[in-house]
């Protein structure tokens, strides 16, 4: 299950090295902004040398690309793909038409290197227009896992002020979570980028998940077991939804069409929340 | 592959390695230094070697300032320095 997904800069070999001992679900090793132009050679090598030797078997390793409209991220393919990283997550995805090209692309690589596995995208979007074409990015290919919403580029092209609130995002947070649920896919959701205020990210990651997300990004470690608390289910949750799904063995065993829980009527929707809880609940295998 | 020119890759912060190749008509220089130097000079400069064979490099300066990198980073570095010094860089 993937609840956290903590950003590690592609050139800095020190953070590479512990990327997967932070207890992140996933780690995502960038290459895009984190790494300056003149270093983008170096931190693509580093970041490959990093999967061959490292392994990071604690984590799963989503790789952040350069954006398709840049001259890098051709080269951070070829670079990557033949070390199977389990997704690739390009930045600035404005419609299906960019899901396209890429995946094109990395068709093209994983044949020349004969691996066979087509490896999954977690497209990051952040323009305006990718928020408005959200579904369309989000139906466009098997390969999308997961969308993710990056709040500090789409406030620039927003042409508003980011803010710890986060008014300005509201209405692309729920068009985000619409699009992904309506795929049949999961939805993450942007860092909070205040890295000493604990309490406005234990806020800000109970917001997004009263909205549907399935977790969020962190760019620093202090922020991961927060949000990996916030994004498990309760102790109270799982006990009530494992009282849900005995009562509605009970039901049917004894022929009865609606039941009752604690004062309250069991329908469908309900048995359906438990379902997903105790599901939460048996991936994590008691690790929240 | 031939070195044309001098170039440099890595950083002197902790866990990275600083790299800088050059030209050199002599065959293969090494030039290790490193915090950890008594304990894993020997295996640095095997990687070096190593990195070098791989890329057929048979003449070459080569300095290394380590600040306790590990093998993959090593590599890393000494790859970008080469390949910048071949002139294959972004």
């Amino acid at each position: 299950m993937r609840r956290s997904m903590l950003f590690m800069p592609g050139n800095n070999s020190g953070m590479l090295l512990n990327a997967d001992a932070l207890g992140a679900d996933s780690v995502i090793l960038d290459l895009e902004d984190a790494v300056s132009p003149q270093e983008k050679d170096s931190a693509r090598i580093l970041v490959r040398n990093a999967l061959k030797y490292l392994g990071y078997k604690g984590c799963e390793v989503i790789i952040r690309i350069n954006s398709i409209d840049t001259d890098f991220w051709k080269k951070d393919l070829d670079e990557i793909i033949p070390m199977k990283p389990d997704m690739i997550m390009p930045p600035k995805v404005s419609s299906g038409m960019d899901i396209k090209v890429i995946e094109n692309y990395m068709g093209e690589v994983e044949r020349r290197h004969g691996i066979e596995k087509k490896i999954s995208l977690i497209p990051l979007i952040e323009t305006a227009l990718g928020v408005e074409n959200a579904f369309e990015i989000a139906s466009s290919s098997k390969r999308i896992k997961a969308i993710f919403l990056g709040g500090e580029d789409l406030t620039a092209d927003l042409r508003c002020k980011r803010t710890k609130q986060g008014d300005e995002i509201f209405y692309s947070r729920g068009r985000m979570v619409m699009a992904a649920r309506a795929a049949g896919i999961d939805v993450y959701d942007t860092p909070f980028t205040d890295v000493e205020d604990e309490e406005g990210l234990r806020l800000d990651a109970e917001f997004a998940k009263g909205l549907g997300f399935t977790g969020k990004a962190c760019i620093s470690p202090r922020h991961v077991q927060s949000v990996n608390e916030v994004f498990s289910p309760t102790l109270e949750e799982i006990e009530y939804a494992t009282e849900v799904m005995e009562i509605i063995q009970v039901a049917k065993e004894q022929g009865k069409g609606a039941i009752s829980l604690r004062g309250k009527m069991i329908d469908a929707p309900i048995v359906e929340r438990a379902r997903q809880t105790l599901e939460a609940a048996k991936a994590l295998g008691g690790a929240f | 592959m031939e070195i044309k020119k001098k170039a440099t890759a890595g950083t002197l912060e902790s866990s990275d390695i600083f790299v800088q190749v050059e030209p050199n008509d002599n065959g293969i220089e090494i030039n290790i230094t490193s915090i950890v130097y008594n304990q894993f000079g020997e295996d640095i400069e095997r990687t070096v070697r190593e990195v070098l064979s791989e890329f057929g490099v048979n003449s070459v300066k080569i300095q290394l300032k380590d600040r306790g990198a590990v093998e993959c980073a090593i590599r890393a570095r000494i790859e970008t320095a080469l390949k910048r010094a071949e002139g294959m860089e972004d």
